[in-house]
């Protein structure tokens, strides 16, 4: 086990690929752990996000500037009572949110954080992708079938029928990405998820801005299936409470409900980091091929540093901010602590940018590799989730049959015709 | 409750043109390089065909529609886990897509538009029981019968496909020019008229009024 | 242990057959009947590509790919009769269906 272990950090392919066992369940606990942490942030900000778009607060007292809110909520929904209505099928009620979770997690098994960094680089990632995904429908159908009520039926319908509509035009626009990797110089292209950023790579272009504006079309298509997809906002008609009272999971309550909240931001997370792979670079830095001095490696790997400390920095003003009046003690104290623990993974992350300088292969440089690509992936997902929210909080929601129609009558022709669009401008280039 | 219906048929049917396109796409891919030694073959094995047989035969014997329908996409997961063992990769994402993500989900549609309360307190079986069953019966003699005499018949050789480019040759045999690559092009032709045949059948079928 | 030969994969495909068979002619209710011809489909499916596999060649890869098509396509098919038919007699009972008997 022991050189299982060590075999992994000299390396550079995925555990998977490697046979490695011990590195693969590490990395599996590593992105459980993480995404839950995740979400748990993404909540928080989500709230104040939203708060301040309406010129408001968001969540203040739990916390300094409610960063314990989440815990706060979470404690909440593990001890409220567990209710399951009468006439439910028990079994059904029970395996509905876990079939979504399921769904949600398992696709993470394929997402590259780094060249050697995801849990397995399979061949057909983007197949299984595609597949896993869709599986997540069957959740929300049957969750809505064992509630045994109209509300949660009608709501599953409406959102089963939403997602599986959207689902055409989401593999339409990732196929026309696939397409883009077969443009290299060796004319191959490639279906595993690696394989595409390496492409990304070669080519020298995000296939953002591949045949202008193919791929952005194409990008754009995705985002809103995407969003379709995940049952945000403004395609959120099936859980808004306002038109279904909260639809498929009126029914559940506390720690079920926690479970749907999960898989619904999960999927989210794993959707953006889909599109980033796809179409944004994935792990890759800006400017990769063209500014490759190793000055301006350095500059590049210096940006995680900077990031936790201009976040240290907004924490500190904060505490600034802060009245100066003795009930607000604990608070600022609270959030000093925070702006610290910032501040000094800030220092840690710059001092590893500093030792990892050089272009060798010692530890510190591998590590500092490892962490910029992480960092670079991170950062492009984040800005996918403010993206998230920011559409929630600026756009009213669409009437059902509306959507319908933008999933068919829209999305799907402007998909098949970036394709074929793409194979001619593709063949035509080359 | 029709607006629901249509979208999941649709769905159903559109599917294998999405698989089929992606595997068009990865026509082109790298030549393969070594391959992976499989981990614990008779374990999964024995697993996967041990869970696939119990979702059958819950799928026979429940009384709820959509017990049995979870219980068939626990089977149709079981064969494309085992399709994986059996060095076919494209075949299993075309499962899991199509079987479990498109036809499950229409199957889960109907049975909630049809479900009547008083299917689930009727009796299972129907009338001729006994016969289907004795049928079923002789057809599994027949079975271990075949499998006990012809089981000199298989070789037990198992060669191994190398997993790479298993989606480029089928991509060839699909999409090649004639010769001898491309022996199912127009088969495949074919397959997209009856996918459009049965789109329209069953959408002319289930319209209130045409 | 035994290693796993073809055969094994032929005896769980005939198992899943016999199963299929099984429901199709005793069950009542016509959508799990529907689904056991999925099942009876998939056995033949795994046969095919645990052949594709003892010869080697994609043939049985490309035939189980064309008969999931097929499987999608008769599945709609026959669940879009079974929609049409409960609207007129409200059952889905096939000791019900003998509207055409004599």
């Amino acid at each position: 086990m022991l050189n299982q272990f060590m075999s992994y950090l000299g390396s550079n392919v995925t555990p998977g690929s490697a046979n490695n066992q011990l590195w693969a369940l590490i990395y599996v606990f590593i992105i459980f752990a993480g995404v839950s942490l995740a979400v748990v942030a993404m909540n928080w900000f989500e709230r104040k996000a939203l708060a301040h778009f309406q010129i408001r607060l968001g969540p203040m007292r739990v916390g300094p500037h409610g960063l314990l809110q989440p815990i706060a909520d979470a404690i909440k929904l593990m001890l409220k009572e567990d209710i399951i209505p009468q006439e439910a099928d028990q079994f059904v009620f029970w395996i509905a949110p876990v079939i979504g979770l399921l769904a949600a997690f398992t696709v993470y098994t394929v997402i590259p954080f780094g060249p050697s960094q995801a849990v397995s680089d399979m061949n057909i990632g983007i197949l299984f992708m595609l597949g896993v995904s869709s599986l997540g429908v069957l959740g929300i159908v049957v969750a809505g079938w064992a509630s045994n009520s109209h509300y949660p039926l009608i709501g599953a319908l409406r959102s089963s029928a939403q997602m599986v509509s959207y689902e055409i035009a989401m593999g339409m626009s990732v196929v026309s990405a696939v397409l883009m990797t077969s443009f290299n110089k060796d004319g191959t292209g490639t279906l595993s998820m690696i394989g595409i950023v390496r492409s990304q790579q070669d080519q020298g272009i995000w296939f953002l801005f591949k045949f202008f504006p193919l791929g952005l079309v194409a990008f754009v298509t995705f985002v809103i299936a995407m969003i379709a997809e995940t049952n945000r906002a403004p395609f959120d008609m099936a859980e808004a409470e306002s038109e279904l009272t909260a639809g498929y999971h009126t029914e559940y309550s506390g720690l079920r409900w926690s479970l749907f909240m999960l898989s619904e931001y999960a999927a989210m997370i794993a959707v953006s980091s889909i599109a980033v792979t796809l179409w944004l670079g994935g792990w890759l830095r800006p400017f990769p091929n063209l500014l490759h001095a190793p000055a301006w490696d350095f500059i590049f790997s210096l940006f995680p540093g900077l990031t936790f400390l201009g976040l240290a920095a907004i924490a500190f003003i904060g505490v600034a901010r802060m009245p100066a009046h003795f009930s607000f003690k604990i608070q600022r104290i609270g959030l000093a602590v925070f702006a610290a623990l910032l501040g000094c993974m800030a220092l840690l992350l710059l001092l590893l940018a500093v030792a990892g300088r050089s272009a060798d292969s010692s530890i510190a440089a591998r590590f500092r590799e490892g962490i910029d690509y992480v960092y670079w992936f991170i950062l492009k997902v984040a800005l996918f989730m403010y993206l998230f929210i920011w559409l929630r909080a600026t756009w009213p929601r669409y009437r059902f049959d509306q959507l319908m129609r933008i999933g068919w009558k829209v999305l799907l022709p402007i998909t098949l015709g970036v394709l074929v669009l793409t194979a001619i401008v593709g063949v035509l280039a080359s | 409750m029709n607006s629901a219906f249509f979208p999941a048929l649709q769905l159903a049917l559109a599917r294998p043109f999405i698989a089929s396109n992606v595997s068009f796409l990865a026509s082109l891919i790298t030549p393969p390089n070594a391959d992976m030694a499989p981990v614990a073959t008779p374990f999964f094995f024995y697993l996967l065909s041990g869970l696939a047989v119990a979702g059958g035969v819950l799928v026979i014997t429940r009384r709820n529609p959509v017990h049995c329908a979870l219980a068939l996409i626990v089977t149709l997961i079981a064969v494309a886990n085992l399709y994986l063992m059996l060095y076919a990769p494209f075949v299993a994402g075309v499962q899991i897509i199509v079987y479990a993500g498109g036809i499950m989900v229409l199957f889960l549609f109907v049975i909630m538009l049809v479900n009547i309360e008083r299917a689930s307190k009727d009796r299972r079986f129907n009338r001729i029981w006994p016969a289907g069953l004795a049928a079923a019966c002789a057809l599994m003699a027949l079975f271990v019968s075949a499998f006990v005499k012809g089981r000199t018949l298989f070789p037990d050789r198992m060669i191994k496909l190398p997993e790479i480019s298993n989606t480029q040759e089928i991509a060839n045999a699909l999409y090649g020019e004639a010769g001898r690559m491309g022996q199912y092009t127009f088969t495949f032709e074919i397959a997209s008229l009856l996918l459009l045949v049965a789109i329209l059948g069953a959408v002319i079928m289930t319209k209130k009024r045409i | 242990m035994v290693p796993i030969t073809t055969f094994h994969y032929l005896v769980v495909a005939a198992a899943l057959f016999v199963l299929g068979v099984i429901g199709v002619l005793t069950r009542r209710n016509v959508v799990i009947i529907l689904m056991s011809i999925e099942l009876i489909l998939n056995a033949v499916n795994l046969n095919l590509v645990a052949f594709s596999r003892m010869w080697g060649n994609l043939h049985g890869q490309v035939f189980a790919v064309f008969m999931v098509v097929d499987a999608a396509a008769e599945a709609a098919v026959g669940l879009g009769i079974l929609i049409a038919f409960f609207r007129n007699q409200e059952t889905i009972n096939v000791d019900e269906i003998d509207l055409l008997k004599w």
